[in-house]
């Protein structure tokens, strides 16, 4: 027991390490990816079957295939097509090497899928009297979505979101297949090098739940503050 | 190289991929059938140990829920993949040494561990379920004189099933998808791992992992089209 609690402290700097890689994976891929869904929802309600059928197909396609093949098709694909073209001469070309930015860029359209969908709900479930209050106003088309439709559709879904972005978080560890050293990947290169199973994934695992309990804690404080209209006055 | 000799990688023959990837198509659903059926058991005792007066089997079932929840899907995997095959090896040497080379199936171990993953989701959704049969019902079986056992079986399992479904089909399409996970484990002849395959051999990365996705995305379509059949035969009672 004295031994495997010297073991993890001995691992435990290592993997510490990568929490800011997972934490970055993450961000950047909710950032892009909840950014993409805006106007992937807005397509999806648009009466124009040229926005609308489009949205919906990547809907589909992104939510009917599983997030690892798609990562797999992103990394190797993109890295099959991109050589020999003028990305390789390019100034881009050292980061393109890197499986960091094609993890980034699968989670980003994987994530824009999912929100998508959950988007298009929120905004069909915006009640419609508030849309007609703002166009009594005299606001313009662009202003009622800004102001109204958005901002209330966020509110509604939420909480949908916070369990979306936790389940981004999760999947982060998939970069660990496509040679990206986060949490995942670090705690699977201990267990070759020091022939131990179990300790470096248990003390991943037990990073994985201090991140997600501390992610949860933080979509709780926006919730919060966005709903905070709806508090009792103290 | 053009598409057409693109496409005839994938033919039938012994030279083509066609005949590996139907072999993987059908491995991926044995994989996710079997850890659905896996999750439907563990996601009804779940859900039973969340709604009984026990304390601790409230606490076990809470313990589970938030501990898979909270874990990533690959890393969950191979933590039940490594340590169910130490569990098994170890008590089978204990029983007799002729065992020393045994080798866990590893069909058997992804099935457990993805099984056990989706059992938390599940446990959740069958809970939801249970919980909105209206009391009166059960209240309304118990003044029938019913067991326990009989209102299980005759009220609560067919009415919550109505419930469940749309959860029940939501985590059938995730079993599909998460099914793909086990190709990490190795040798394991389902479809994504035959995507890596055909392209590793053929250096057509872009093209093979194309064809393990629209397959995928073809089990998702079929999946759909079944789950609305069930909703609408369910609710046959309700229009």
């Amino acid at each position: 027991m004295d031994e495997s609690l010297s073991f993890f402290l001995s691992i435990a700097p290592t993997l510490l390490a990568a929490v800011p890689v997972t934490l970055t994976l993450t961000f950047f891929s909710a950032l892009i990816g909840n950014s993409l869904a805006v106007p992937v929802a807005v397509a999806s309600l648009s009466p124009n079957p040229l926005l609308r059928y489009p949205s919906a197909f990547y809907i589909f396609v992104m939510r009917g295939t599983p997030l690892l093949a798609q990562t797999y098709l992103i990394y190797y694909g993109l890295g099959e097509l991109l050589p020999g073209t003028w990305v390789q001469k390019s100034f881009l070309w050292p980061y393109l090497r890197d499986g960091f930015w094609y993890a980034i860029f699968a989670f980003s359209l994987n994530t824009a899928g999912y929100t998508g969908e959950i988007l298009r709900g929120a905004i069909m479930a915006v009640p419609k009297g508030e849309i007609e209050a703002a166009r009594a106003y005299g606001f313009s088309k662009s202003l009622i979505f800004w102001r109204v439709t958005l901002p209330r559709a966020i509110q509604i879904c939420l909480p949908t979101m916070t369990g979306e972005t936790i389940l981004l978080l999760k999947a982060t560890s998939l970069a660990s297949l496509i040679t990206v050293w986060e949490v995942m990947g670090t705690a699977r290169q201990i267990q070759k090098v020091t022939f131990r199973v179990y300790e470096p994934l248990i003390a991943a695992g037990l990073l994985y739940i201090i991140m997600v309990f501390i992610l949860t804690r933080l979509m709780m404080i926006v919730e919060r503050r966005i709903n905070r209209h709806r508090l009792a006055p103290v | 190289m053009d598409l057409a000799s693109l496409f005839s990688l994938l033919s039938f023959g012994p030279d083509g991929w066609g005949m590996r990837f139907v072999e993987g198509l059908v491995v991926t659903v044995e994989v996710s059938v079997s850890a659905y059926l896996v999750s439907l058991i563990l996601g009804l005792i779940g859900a039973s140990a969340k709604l009984s007066s026990s304390k601790i089997a409230r606490g076990i079932a809470d313990i589970y829920t938030t501990l898979v929840r909270a874990l990533p899907e690959l890393l969950l995997l191979l933590l039940i993949y490594f340590s169910g095959a130490d569990a098994i090896k170890f008590v089978l040497s204990l029983i007799s040494e002729d065992f020393e080379d045994f080798e866990v199936d590893p069909f058997a171990a992804a099935v457990a561990a993805l099984g056990f993953i989706g059992g938390a989701y599940m446990t959740e959704v069958m809970r939801g379920a249970i919980l909105s049969i209206p009391n009166g019902q059960i209240e309304a079986a118990k003044a029938s004189g019913m067991s326990r056992f009989l209102t299980l079986r005759r009220v609560i399992l067919p009415q919550m099933l109505r419930y469940a479904l749309p959860g029940m089909g939501n985590l059938w399409l995730s079993a599909t998808k998460d099914s793909s996970l086990i190709s990490v484990l190795g040798n394991t002849q389902d479809l994504l791992f035959m995507g890596y395959r055909a392209s590793a051999v053929t250096k057509h990365y872009g093209f093979f992992y194309s064809v393990a996705a629209i397959l995928f995305l073809a089990i998702t379509v079929i999946s759909m089209i079944v789950i609305r059949l069930l909703e609408a035969r369910l609710n046959r009672g309700y229009k």
